[in-house]
């Protein structure tokens, strides 16, 4: 539609306009108007292709792949056989497997919100402008995520150690029982403070450049109407961020149902607490990489993918509904 | 400019101004909190670096030991292994700029199609992108494993590079980004002036997008850089391995102790922090492209 009225106006204008340039691009006008007809059609392919192809070998053809190989089982003796859904009757009463959604299922329901607010009270204190070296603040809550995990949990986990953790040298300094940051009950604290850690400021970004969108008249008007700041922050400013709040809380129940790096790494310091199904993909990486029982792995993979997008799914749902009903 | 602007009202009433003045000094006091929680491992990383093993284990964690090893640290760093740490760095180099480079390249071109044109399927597709937002690399990376396994492509560094050049996310991005910053007229404008659809991409379309390409770059950058568990599970050749699997090898040799492990913890913690540095010093050097800018494009 766009391109039609494009093509009227520019016959419009090589009517009334006597430019040199210009006639000479209305000369070459309507051969080329004829081939982009055909070319507007193809043209968002083109642009598309590169990436659509990474997208379909490397996402799409894996799941498929993932998908196939699940309803298979390979034995040293009688080969590949078809199995159908017996590898998902498998995980479904898998305690291996439950037992490590269930870890993560209380970690994201505790730390997920613990990080969000504290993200989301961190951007708007920022944008709001009320305090001293703004920059440096942004800048020093987003370093962490210039972080591996890797690097992170090692270093978290160096902290928590018993040798040389600070907290167990001033206790023993004290002659306190040094704190045991690595045990079954503790494990998955120190775990939500690794990921409070790194992703707080990721998260506040996200929601300052959302802030930062809101339009600048918008705080005058309000300011007008009399409202207070936090008038402003509740009344104005959450509403506007809702989009950029559901997106970082899909992302944080994907990340946490995802976990892998942070306690796979403090297996190497406390392989008794982290075994090997502590998460889901601890799980699923042994499965494959460990012991090859690729089919059963592949089914834990989807099933941990299904199960996500199911949560994140169902959550988005329910705040549609909610907010189309308010 | 903008956040000058917005920071000072024309009008601003008396109990507006009252309140960010009152609350002026228990933000900054919360943010400065905050901040020494932020800086405390790094800060822990940086005097851990600077001691022998032996100050490790018996100086306190939060103060320097008794000598300053950082350099000889860092030396012994790149002799051990015949100098496998740089080549870990050199690694994890090739794998993140080429993977940042290639997603941010494919998303601004996709965005661009998802903004600016209308095409059979296009619906289908973005919805297919939105979903794929929703399943990140963790989730990917055993079927992945799996697939490369099947076609005899595990160990292949274009195993873990090209799995990274896939971001919906900066689809996503760039998308909003090209629908807000860039207008129609302006492409028409090209297209009167019969610019092909290349020409006109390349010379408005992606000047006016650059920040938002240089985010999803910055972004898919630190996510190769930060990746662990895809060429962990892909690679198996330590000349192969990013900084990221080689120093959790260390770590675990270290962790199990016995046999001179324990003198790798030093190792490994100067490693850490040089397996940081160039991501950091990138970060203060990008800082105003990371920052969101989609206001900033639009008044540009």
């Amino acid at each position: 539609m766009t391109e039609a009225s494009a093509a009227v106006n520019g016959n419009n204008n090589d009517g009334t306009d006597a430019s040199p340039g210009r006639t000479m691009a209305a000369s070459r006008k309507p051969p080329l108007r004829k081939r982009r007809r055909f070319r507007v059609s193809i043209v968002p392919y083109l642009f598309l292709a590169p990436f659509l192809l990474l997208f379909a070998a490397f996402l799409v053809a894996p799941l498929v792949y993932a998908l196939y190989t699940s309803v298979f089982r390979d034995t040293l003796v009688g080969g590949r056989q078809f199995v159908g859904f017996a590898n998902y009757l498998r995980v479904a009463v898998d305690s291996n497997f439950w037992g490590g959604v269930s870890n993560l299922l209380f970690f994201g329901a505790t730390q997920v919100p613990i990080m969000l607010g504290l993200a989301l009270t961190l951007g708007i204190v920022l944008d709001r402008g009320a305090l001293h070296a703004r920059g440096l603040f942004r800048l020093g809550f987003f370093i962490p995520y210039a972080v591996p995990s890797v690097v992170a949990a090692l270093v978290w986990g160096d902290i928590y150690g018993p040798a040389f953790g600070p907290f167990s040298q001033r206790a023993r300094g004290l002659g306190l029982p040094p704190p045991d940051f690595l045990s079954n009950r503790t494990m998955l604290f120190s775990l939500a403070n690794i990921l409070t850690w790194e992703f707080t400021g990721y998260n506040m970004v996200i929601y300052y450049a959302a802030l930062k969108a809101i339009p600048p008249d918008l705080r005058e008007a309000a300011v007008m109407d009399g409202a207070g700041a936090w008038q402003y922050a509740l009344f104005v400013q959450l509403p506007m961020l809702w989009p950029a709040i559901l997106l970082t809380i899909i992302f944080s129940i994907n990340g946490t149902l995802q976990l892998f790096n942070e306690p796979y790494l403090m297996r190497s310091i406390a392989p008794a607490v982290i075994n090997t199904h502590y998460t889901p993909n601890i799980y699923a990486y042994f499965l494959s990489a460990a012991i090859q029982q690729y089919n059963y792995a592949a089914a834990v993979s989807f099933v941990l993918g299904l199960l996500i997008a199911v949560i994140a799914g169902a959550f988005t749902w329910a705040t549609r509904r909610g907010r189309g009903a308010s | 400019m903008t956040e000058a602007a917005a920071s000072t009202p024309v009008a601003a009433p008396r109990s507006f101004k009252l309140a960010t003045r009152r609350t002026k000094r228990v933000t900054t006091a919360l943010l400065c909190l905050f901040l020494a929680y932020t800086f405390f491992p790094l800060f822990y990383l940086l005097v851990a670096s600077t001691k022998t093993n032996f100050d490790l284990f018996s100086t306190f964690g939060l103060w320097l030991g008794h000598d300053f090893n950082l350099f000889a640290n860092l030396s012994e760093l790149f002799a051990h292994s015949n100098g496998i740490f740089g080549r870990w760095l050199f690694n994890t180099f090739l794998y993140s700029l080429s993977a940042g480079v290639g997603a941010a390249l494919f998303a601004t071109a996709a965005g661009y199609a998802f903004a600016k044109f209308s095409f059979v399927g296009r619906e289908v597709l973005f919805g297919a992108i939105l979903v794929a937002v929703m399943i990140p690399q963790t989730a990917l990376v055993v079927p992945t494993f799996l697939l490369l396994a099947r076609e005899g492509l595990t160990d292949s560094p274009l195993g873990v590079i090209l799995p990274s050049m896939i971001s919906p996310l900066g689809v996503y991005l760039m998308r909003v980004y090209i629908e807000q910053g860039v207008e129609d007229a302006l492409l028409d404008a090209g297209r009167m002036d019969g610019a092909g659809e290349w020409r006109i991409f390349r010379s408005i379309v992606f000047p006016l997008v650059m920040p938002g390409f240089v985010t999803v770059l910055l972004l898919a950058f630190v996510a190769a850089w930060n990746n662990y568990f895809l060429p962990l599970i892909v690679l198996s050749s330590p000349d192969y391995f990013p900084l990221t699997v080689g120093l959790a090898s260390w770590y675990r040799l270290a962790s199990m102790g016995g046999g001179g492990g324990q003198a790798m913890f030093s190792l490994v913690l100067v490693g850490a922090l040089v397996s940081i540095v160039p991501v950091i010093i990138l970060f203060l050097f990008l800082q105003r492209f990371w920052q969101g800018g989609l206001a900033l494009g639009a008044v540009k």
